[in-house]
């Protein structure tokens, strides 16, 4: 990463955990997991909280479905990291690597759901335009998806802008596609706490 | 669901934090790199950078906001801050709009006209 801090700022017992995950996970440690652990009081502690709160809290969309839109806001927000891993989570988590590539290839012909269309059409706006409009709102409506799942899709929205801009700031490492695996299984099994 | 949304709560959780918590860089530089207003040169292109594009930042934008005398760790909050402002900025407008669309009577089901 472009901080040496992130690189190496961190105290003996989290330096031992991190050589823990690399001998059991046989896969370097992911810099989305070292950013969390650096001076967590200033960032870690709070956005994982958030993050876990987001994409396994009470919600109407599945875990699979929160994990596709992450994929989709990387994606148009093109950070390599996050579309790595979080389309390998989607896929992990819906048993269903096609339904998830096509969404990534092109979501109006995509067979899903019109109101998850509806729901990642709008985050796409609001990504690349900074902006959505009440008009945009109402179609997600009209779709079928309920103002709480709309809720829910922004927060989800709101946590993976942070760590897609994280990552591009500070660089992060693009893993190999085992490392992106195992890092899908442990966030399918413990989630982001 | 109540409107006082878990998430979202969370989420104000983290801003608070990073804007009103102890810090290396004052809390002046972290509001202005939350709201990317006001930063000198040379942190206001690397939080610009980090706002609208965070691929095109590159190794020289942080080398020279170090050569200016900020520390790696200010430089860490910096833009820590400057990304979870946008993520605030995009989840409030989206918000927003919602609350806009609902309370119209539209296909959501917040307000009804009792007519």
């Amino acid at each position: 990463m472009r901080l040496e801090i992130l690189n190496s700022g961190y105290s003996p017992g989290t330096k031992l955990l991190f050589g823990v995950i690399r001998l059991f996970s046989r896969q370097p440690v992911p810099d989305a997991a070292k950013l969390v652990f650096y001076r967590p009081d200033f960032y870690g502690e709070k956005a994982k909280a958030f993050t876990h709160e987001a994409m396994r809290g009470p919600s109407d969309w599945s875990v699979g479905d929160r994990e596709l839109m992450a994929a989709y806001v990387a994606k148009v927000n093109e950070s390599a990291f996050c579309i790595g891993a979080h389309t390998a989570t989607a896929r992990l988590a819906y048993q269903d690597a096609p339904r998830v590539t096509a969404v990534l290839t092109d979501l109006e012909s995509a067979p899903i759901e019109e109101p998850l269309r509806a729901t990642l059409r709008m985050l796409g706006t609001l990504t690349r335009d900074g902006g959505v409009s009440a008009d945009d709102m109402r179609q997600v409506l009209a779709a079928g998806a309920s103002p709480q799942q709309i809720k829910d899709a922004l927060a989800v929205c709101a946590a993976f802008t942070t760590t897609a801009k994280l990552a591009d700031a500070f660089g992060f490492d693009v893993l190999s596609p085992e490392g992106f695996a195992a890092g899908a299984k442990y966030l399918l099994k413990r989630g982001y706490r | 669901m109540p409107d006082g949304d878990d998430k979202r709560a969370a989420q104000q959780a983290l801003v608070d934090r990073v804007l009103n918590g102890a810090g290396t860089a004052s809390a002046e530089l972290r509001a202005q790199a939350f709201h990317n207003d006001g930063t000198s040169p040379p942190m206001d292109a690397l939080v610009h950078n980090v706002v609208r594009s965070p691929v095109r930042l590159t190794d020289a934008d942080i080398a020279a906001a170090k050569a200016s005398g900020l520390s790696e760790d200010q430089i860490f909050e910096l833009v820590v801050c400057a990304a979870v402002g946008q993520s605030n900025r995009l989840y409030e407008a989206g918000l927003a709009a919602l609350a806009e669309a609902t309370a119209d009577g539209g296909a959501g089901n917040a307000a009804r006209d009792p007519q």
